[in-house]
């Protein structure tokens, strides 16, 4: 028996998972991927899953790995730019294999929408000698995930459910197992010693030819599955993988009978390459069309076919040019670029767009809607704190302040007004970077801020590094008690875990005591007259000579109702629009040639405490 | 069948949860349904638009330039900035409420929400424009804008399922709590556009 429900990707990939049978999952929330460790959150309980956020993605992965070496039915989530986190475990984790099985969900980013690269996984899986599954909807996803599992337990080797942000993120109509779920009879033999568990250049030795045989194996195994499918028989060939495919059908559906122009082949195990069906594909067509977003993968997979088997196959793709080698893909541009290809080809067909009645360039002038900190953000009065600090400090002594940023609602910092990040990298860079720069840049004051979720993520070693090595620099944690960008994740700090259990909390202050940071205050930005106390800290601490650390505790407004509002006497504000101006808070707007405070005001008091005339006040308590 | 829907509005109008409330309807309705947004950034009062993709086939989730049959604008700018994905003689129906940017940064240009209806009507000469956002606030909360919208499109006889499933999903999946300021505003909405529609 079946239902049918609406799913998120991330959402088909958990219940997939739970009737798999999964026993453990970690991971680190990460945009696009984070919906489905939350889901399964959510049954862990009724369904006897152990669940947490683990501190890092490497973290995450090592704690699943102990968990299939025990047996056990293991997943970690995480986004593309968490795999490099995972990397270092998952490359000697290839030549040691699991028990039980192990799948990591990474959800890559095309366009990007939220993310630092646009880096493949489907290539980190060819590298790592990973098996790769790419689904193209929910419903994929969520077969995806239950094969991903059989694979791992089957084959002994990790496996990875590559994801988009089209998969991931879109809902679909999913036909799932009827009722709620219930985990399947879930096998846990226990950690048995081995000396296979333990990596040592002898074992890497013997295990290389066993990796590479897996390889082969796979290959052929995938070459049987109908996850990767032919349409049509026509000469002109065209092979893609994920939401492509899906872009390329509505694309070629445009020409009648086009089942007789082309041969569709849909891949579904991306790696290892599964040779032997596209072989026979390709040896039925004269020409190839290469649909992917991303890295030209399937481009250099099939290349090397045709090389290795002297296929009579013309290739347009990536590489010659005829599809974007970035960004997202659309049905659009697969329709422009199938086109061009047509054309080369001596086709005289084309793929037809449909015309919009107003197009881009018609459109007048548009404001832009740049993401920024919300109305009310503790992060708000920090960095403007430290940007008076600075001010001063170069008023005073003529020195400069660099200010390094990291990855989270704090990257926000950049935005106009403020711009208050001169540098950022990847998650927990932004104190080592700062501690570099001032190697380099000695004269200048050097700030990195981080929030507490990444402190935890990466952030630490770094602090330790700063005190070991000397390092002149303020670090600024920036504690809104949650991991705000991502969803409100809790993390190690706030103590509450994944199931809203009560756990240890971790104390940011105590931690880089303990490290041996000499200078450490803890600062409150709850206060109404918070600023001043931030900006005297801030100076204190860039004139400590050494490392020093400011932890400011505040509630992130995502996740707190606000108690109180501000309003605006129109009667004393002069219409100078200094608040507007220097805080680009989401709750001041100009009506007329007065600023006007909004709806979404949380009572942050931030422009009272700067309006130069007095005029803002407290408006009255929000219910 | 094939009906591309695209919700647009600015983060925090409930942009996601119309376009989950539409997908659940037509699932109900029998149809294959797909929906894209973009969580993360945007969020944070920035752009934010839906594309829901209701029909008899599986289709990638993204609606193609020019494709939308209706077009649901939450906000006038954000309706004009996704303008392009309508069909020539789709159907638009605007919240004339603006949400001006939190910050102009140099080089944004001024917001000047008259300019873009009348640029909107200029190309959709039977375009429905109202202020949902008063319209709800006047049966209860401002933030039911986006379910009056719904109402309005079911009044305007523009989706592609019976308004009675839609009534029944904001039923089944509007918290007790919501529910009758929500149902006031899709009534009030509802009737207000077919009154206007009835010839």
């Amino acid at each position: 028996m079946t239902d049918k429900k609406l799913l998120m990707g991330n959402e088909a990939i958990a219940l997939g998972a739970i009737e798999a049978g999964v026993q453990v999952v970690t991971g680190y929330p990460g945009t696009p991927s984070t919906e489905a460790l939350e889901t399964i959150a959510r049954y862990a309980n009724r369904c006897g899953i152990y669940t947490e956020w683990s501190s890092n993605e490497k973290v995450a992965l090592e704690t699943a790995v102990g968990a299939a070496y025990s047996g056990a039915k293991a997943l970690v989530t995480m986004k593309q730019v968490g795999l490099n986190v995972a990397s270092d475990p998952l490359m000697s984790l290839s030549y040691i294999g699991v028990k039980g099985a192990l799948v990591l969900l990474v959800a890559d980013d095309p366009g990007p929408h939220s993310s630092q690269t646009e880096q493949d996984t489907r290539v980190f899986g060819h590298f790592a000698n990973i098996p790769v599954l790419d689904p193209a909807t929910p419903q994929e996803a969520y077969e995806l995930t239950k094969l991903a599992f059989e694979l791992s337990h089957e084959f002994e080797t990790p496996v990875i459910l590559r994801t988009t942000t089209r998969v991931s993120h879109s809902c679909g109509d999913v036909e799932v197992e009827a009722g709620e779920p219930a985990p399947v009879e879930a096998v846990e033999e226990g950690f048995v010693k081995d000396r296979r568990w333990t990596i040592f250049p002898k074992l890497t030795a013997e295990r290389h030819p066993w990796l590479e045989s897996v390889q082969e194996k796979l290959s052929e195994h995938f070459s049987e599955l109908n996850f990767n499918s032919v349409l049509g028989s026509g000469k002109i060939g065209i092979i893609a993988s994920g939401v492509s495919a899906l872009y390329v059908k509505e694309a070629v559906k445009t020409v009648r009978d086009f089942e007789k122009l082309f041969t569709l082949f849909r891949v579904g195990t991306v790696y290892p390459f599964p040779e032997k069906a596209v072989l026979s594909f390709l040896k039925g067509i004269d020409q190839l069309i290469v649909v992917e977003e991303l890295d030209p993968y399937l481009e250099e997979q099939v290349l090397q076919l045709i090389g290795k088997f002297h296929l009579p196959v013309d290739v347009y793709g990536k590489k010659n040019g005829f599809f974007p080698v970035s960004g997202e893909y659309n049905v659009d541009i697969v329709t422009d670029s199938i086109n061009r290809a047509l054309v080369t080809c001596g086709e005289s067909l084309r793929l037809s767009h449909a015309s919009p009645a107003v197009s881009r360039e018609k459109l007048p002038p548009l404001p832009i809607r740049a993401p920024t900190l919300c109305a009310g953000c503790m992060h708000r009065t920090v960095f403007y704190a430290f940007k008076q600090a600075a001010k001063q400090l170069k008023k005073e002594a003529q020195t400069d302040t660099i200010f390094s940023g990291d990855i989270g609602c704090y990257t926000l910092g950049n935005a106009y007004p403020l711009n208050m990040v001169d540098t950022c990298l990847c998650m927990g860079a932004g104190i080592s970077l700062a501690g570099g720069l001032s190697r380099t840049n000695p004269k200048a004051k050097h700030v990195a801020f981080i929030g507490d979720s990444t402190f935890f993520h990466s952030g630490i070693p770094a602090v330790i590094n700063a005190v070991y090595n000397g390092a002149n620099i303020t670090l600024a944690v920036l504690d809104n008690r949650t991991t705000a960008m991502t969803g409100h994740q809790p993390h190690p700090g706030v103590g509450v875990n994944v199931l809203g259990n009560t756990s240890k909390a971790i104390e940011i202050a105590d931690v880089v005591k303990s490290c041996g940071v000499e200078s450490v205050r803890t600062i409150n930005t709850v206060d109404p007259d918070s600023l001043e106390s931030c900006v005297k800290a801030a100076k204190e601490a860039m004139n400590f000579n050494g490392p020093s650390v400011l932890v400011f505790k505040g509630k992130c407004v995502g996740i707190t109702k606000p108690d109180k509002y501000y309003k605006i006497k129109p009667e004393t504000c002069t219409g100078c629009s200094f608040c507007i101006k220097e805080l680009g808070c989401p709750a001041l707007n100009l009506d007329g040639d007065k600023p006007v405070i909004q709806d979404n005001c949380s009572g942050c008091g931030l422009c009272a405490q700067i309006c130069p005339s007095e005029a803002i006040c407290i408006g009255g308590v929000k219910l | 069948m094939k009906y591309d829907i695209l919700i647009a509005g600015v983060g925090g109008q409930g942009v996601v949860l119309a376009s989950r409330l539409l997908a659940l309807a037509a699932m109900k309705a029998g149809f294959h349904v797909s929906t894209a947004e973009t969580i993360g950034m945007s969020q944070r009062e920035g752009s934010v638009s839906s594309h829901i993709r209701i029909g008899d086939e599986t289709s990638g989730s993204l609606i193609p330039i020019g494709q939308a049959d209706l077009l649901l604008g939450l906000e006038p700018a954000e309706t004009v900035r996704n303008l392009p994905f309508l069909k020539e003689g789709g159907k638009v129906l605007v919240n004339t409420h603006a949400i001006p940017p939190a910050s102009r940064p140099p080089g944004s240009p001024e917001y000047d929400p008259a300019a873009l209806l009348s640029f909107l009507c200029a190309y959709y000469p039977d375009i429905f424009c109202s202020d949902f956002t008063e319209l709800a606030d006047d049966v209860g909360t401002y933030r039911a804008a986006n379910v009056a919208m719904l109402g309005a499109a079911a009044g305007a006889r523009v989706l592609p399922f019976k308004e009675e499933i839609l009534k029944e999903i904001l039923d089944a999946e509007i918290p007790e709590k919501y529910r009758a300021v929500n149902d006031a505003a899709f009534e009030r909405a509802r009737k207000c556009i077919r009154f206007i529609s009835d010839p």
